[in-house]
C-alpha cells in the first residue's frame, strides 16, 4: 500500500528547506489541491522573495519569480490578462505584511480572483532572522533582541482580520499545520480558496501558521508545540470570511 | 488611403498602442502624462481591453510584470517621480526578459521638481533603469506623429528582442496638438511567445519566468546573453535624423522637443551664412554613435543642448571620442530656450573657430 505519494504537480527534486519546514508542508497541500482540481496545465504559480522563492522549481505548473512584496500585482497583470487561467501567490510574512502591504491590501479590495497562500511563520526565514510584521510581542529576534517592544518596534498585525474588512475578499482563512488534525484542516482550505477562484467568486487568502525552526533557535518538535502555545492565541484560527455560498 | 487626426502627443501615444494590438494598460496618474491614461481608460473598453488603475507605480509596472509574462503586449505610463517607483520592477523585468512599453513624459527634478517639460530623466532611462547590469531601449520621440510612430515600433523592437523599451518623451510633446496619421507604420513578423507563463496545458514542459541566478557563472551568461542582444539592437534598430550635416562646421546634438527648437535656430543660423548641421538621435539607448563619429570627420565643433544640466552630453563626447570641442547648452527645472538662445551660443562658437 503507498501510503505516502508524491503529487503530480510537485516537482520531484529535493526541497531545500531545513529540516522540520513547514514550507514543505504547504508546498504538499498546495500541489495536492491543483491535483484534486486537475489544474496543473492552466495553472500559473508566483514565487516571492523569502525562503519560497525556489518555489518555481517546485511546481510542475508554469511559474514566475516576483520581486520582494509584489507577487499580487504579479498576479493581478497575469490574471487580468489570462482570465481562464489559475494564478496563486505563496508569500512569506515579510513579503506579504510588510514590503507588500500595499499590493496584498488593494489586490484584495479589487476583489481580483486570485489565491494567496500566507505562510506566517512570524520572522524573516530567508535572511536569517529579523523581525517580521507578524513576530510576537515579547518575541526575540535579531532585530529585536530584547523581545519585541511593542511601544518601540510596534504591534504585529493580522492579516486575515484585516482583509476580511475589505469587500472585494471572498474567502480568508487562518489555518495551522503543526498538527495531522490541523493539516488536513488546512488542506480543505487551501482547496476551497483555488475552487473560489475556479468559480469566480473573488479573492481567496489562506494563512498558515507556520514554523522556521532555523531561526526560532528550536527543535522542529519545540517549533510546533511554541506554535500551538504562542500562535494560536495571538492569530486564531478560523474562517474570517466566506462570500462563496451567496 | 492616409488620414490625418489632430491629437495631443499623449493620446497619439495611447490611441498608437491601440492600434499595435495592445489591449493592457496599468498606470498610476501623474501629470503630464494623464492623458494616456484617460484616453486608454474610454478605449480600452470599447476594443475588449483593459485599463486598470494600479494603487502605485510600483504595482502598476508589476501588473505589466505579469501581464508580458503571461505573454501579452502591454504597457505602462507616468512621469520622472513615477517612473524612479517603476524601477524596481523594470530590473526585474530586464532580468526576466520580458517584452513590454513604458512610457515617461518627462518633467522637472529632482524630487516632486515641477509638472513642466524637462529632459532630466536621460540619465535615469539610458543608464540606471534599474538596478544591476542592464540597459533598455529608449526611444525619443520629436513630434505627436512620432509619438505614434515609434510607439508602435516600440513594442515590435520589445517582442523581437524581449526587452522593454522607453518612450522618452516630455510634458511639452505630450501636451501638444499635431496632426497623426496612424497607418504609416508597418508590423514586423515577430517570434511565437512560446517561453510565456500562460499554463501548459499538459502539452509542454513547464516555463519558469525568473531573474534569480544562484551560480554567479550562471547569472554572468545570463548578462552576456542579454548583452549580446542589445549589440544586435544597436546594429538593426540605431535611429537618428541628420540635417545639413555633410558641409557642417558646427554639429548641434539634440532630441525630442528640444530638437525642434534647435531646427529653428539652424535655419537661422544658415540663413547667416553659418554652416550648421544637426544629428538627432531618435534612439537614445541604443545611442546613434556613428553619424557624430562621421560628423566629427569634419565639423569643428559641436554643440549639445537639452532640457537638463547635461546628460546626453557625455554620450556625445563619447561618440566623437573627444575629438572635437563640445559646447553645452541647457535649461532645466521646466525652462525652454528660444531659438534665439541657441543661436546665440552658435554664433559665441563661431567667433572662437
Ligand atoms: C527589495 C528587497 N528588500 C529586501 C530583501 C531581502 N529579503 C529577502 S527575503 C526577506 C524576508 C523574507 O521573509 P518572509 O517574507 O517572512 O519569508 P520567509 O523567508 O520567512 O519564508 C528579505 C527582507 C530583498 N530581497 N528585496
Ligand atoms: S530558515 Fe526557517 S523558513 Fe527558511 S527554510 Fe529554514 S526553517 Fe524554513
Amino acid at each position: 500500500m503507498v501510503v505516502f505519494e508524491k503529487p503530480k504537480s510537485l516537482s520531484p527534486v529535493p526541497f531545500h528547506y531545513c529540516p522540520g519546514c513547514t514550507h514543505g508542508i504547504v508546498h504538499r497541500l498546495v500541489a495536492e489541491a491543483i491535483d484534486k482540481l486537475e489544474i496543473e496545465g492552466s495553472t500559473i504559480g508566483i514565487a516571492p522573495v523569502g525562503c519560497s522563492v525556489f518555489a518555481y522549481n517546485y511546481f510542475e505548473c508554469d511559474m514566475i519569480q516576483a520581486a520582494h512584496g509584489r507577487a499580487p500585482a504579479v498576479a493581478t497583470g497575469l490574471k487580468r490578462t489570462r482570465p481562464d487561467s489559475v494564478v496563486f501567490t505563496y508569500q512569506g510574512d515579510g513579503d506579504l505584511a510588510a514590503i507588500g502591504t500595499a499590493e496584498t491590501v488593494h489586490a484584495a479590495t479589487r476583489g481580483e480572483n486570485i489565491t494567496i497562500i500566507f505562510i506566517n511563520n512570524a520572522i524573516y526565514g530567508m535572511t536569517g532572522g529579523q523581525m517580521a510584521p507578524t513576530t510576537l510581542p515579547g518575541q526575540i529576534t535579531t532585530t529585536s533582541p530584547y523581545g519585541r517592544d511593542r511601544k518601540i518596534q510596534g504591534n504585529p498585525i493580522r492579516i486575515c482580520e484585516m482583509l476580511s474588512t475589505l469587500d472585494g475578499a471572498a474567502y480568508v482563512e487562518r489555518v495551522s499545520v503543526d498538527s495531522p488534525k490541523n493539516i488536513m484542516r488546512a488542506k480543505r482550505s487551501i482547496e476551497k480558496a483555488f475552487r473560489t477562484q475556479l468559480d469566480k467568486k473573488g479573492f481567496s487568502l489562506v494563512e498558515v501558521l507556520s514554523t522556521c525552526p532555523t531561526n526560532w533557535g528550536m527543535s522542529p518538535v519545540e517549533s510546533l508545540e511554541w506554535l500551538r502555545t504562542n500562535m494560536i492565541p495571538y492569530y486564531p484560527l478560523g474562517v474570517f470570511k466566506d462570500t462563496t455560498e451567496e | 488611403m492616409s488620414t490625418k487626426v489632430l491629437m495631443k502627443g499623449n493620446e497619439a501615444i495611447a490611441e498608437a498602442a491601440i492600434k499595435s494590438g495592445c489591449r493592457y494598460f496599468f498606470g498610476y496618474p501623474i501629470t503630464p502624462q494623464t492623458e494616456i491614461s484617460e484616453h486608454l481608460a474610454k478605449r480600452m473598453p470599447k476594443v475588449g481591453g483593459l485599463c486598470l488603475q494600479a494603487e502605485s507605480e510600483v504595482a502598476a509596472i508589476n501588473m505589466v510584470m505579469g501581464a508580458a509574462a503571461g505573454g501579452s503586449r502591454v504597457m505602462t505610463s507616468s512621469s520622472s517621480p513615477g517612473i524612479s517607483l517603476k524601477s524596481e520592477g523594470l530590473s526585474y523585468i530586464v532580468g526576466c526578459d520580458l517584452p513590454c512599453v513604458i512610457v515617461n513624459v518627462q518633467r522637472g527634478g529632482p524630487g516632486l521638481g515641477g509638472i513642466q517639460p524637462a529632459q532630466s530623466d536621460y540619465y535615469q532611462a539610458t543608464k540606471a533603469g534599474g538596478h544591476g547590469d542592464m540597459r533598455i531601449v529608449v526611444l525619443a520621440p520629436a513630434s505627436v506623429q512620432e509619438m505614434a510612430a515609434l510607439t508602435a515600433e516600440a513594442f515590435d523592437i520589445a517582442d523581437l528582442y524581449r526587452t522593454p523599451v522607453m518612450i522618452l518623451a516630455d510634458g511639452a510633446l505630450g501636451q501638444m496638438m499635431e496632426p497623426v496619421d496612424f497607418s504609416v507604420s508597418s508590423p514586423r513578423s515577430l517570434p511565437e511567445k512560446d517561453w510565456a507563463a500562460k499554463g501548459h496545458g499538459g502539452k509542454r514542459k513547464k516555463n519558469i519566468i525568473n531573474s534569480l541566478y544562484m551560480d554567479p557563472a550562471d547569472l554572468e551568461r545570463s548578462v552576456h546573453r542579454r548583452f549580446a542582444r542589445y549589440a544586435d539592437i544597436k546594429d538593426k534598430e540605431t535611429r537618428f535624423e541628420e540635417v545639413m550635416t555633410e558641409d557642417a562646421d558646427i554639429v548641434i546634438v539634440a532630441y525630442g522637443i528640444t530638437s525642434r527648437i534647435c531646427k529653428s535656430a539652424l535655419n537661422m543660423a544658415r540663413s547667416k551664412g553659418i554652416k550648421a548641421g544637426l544629428v538627432r538621435p531618435i534612439t537614445l539607448s541604443p545611442f546613434p554613435d556613428a553619424p557624430l563619429k562621421k560628423a566629427a570627420e569634419s565639423a569643428k565643433h559641436f554643440l549639445v543642448a537639452e532640457l537638463n544640466m547635461g546628460q546626453m552630453v557625455d554620450d556625445v563626447k563619447i561618440a566623437i571620442d573627444c575629438q572635437r570641442p563640445v559646447t553645452f547648452f541647457g535649461r532645466t527645472g521646466g525652462m525652454m530656450p528660444s531659438p534665439e538662445d541657441i543661436l546665440e551660443k552658435i554664433e559665441d562658437i563661431v567667433k572662437s573657430l
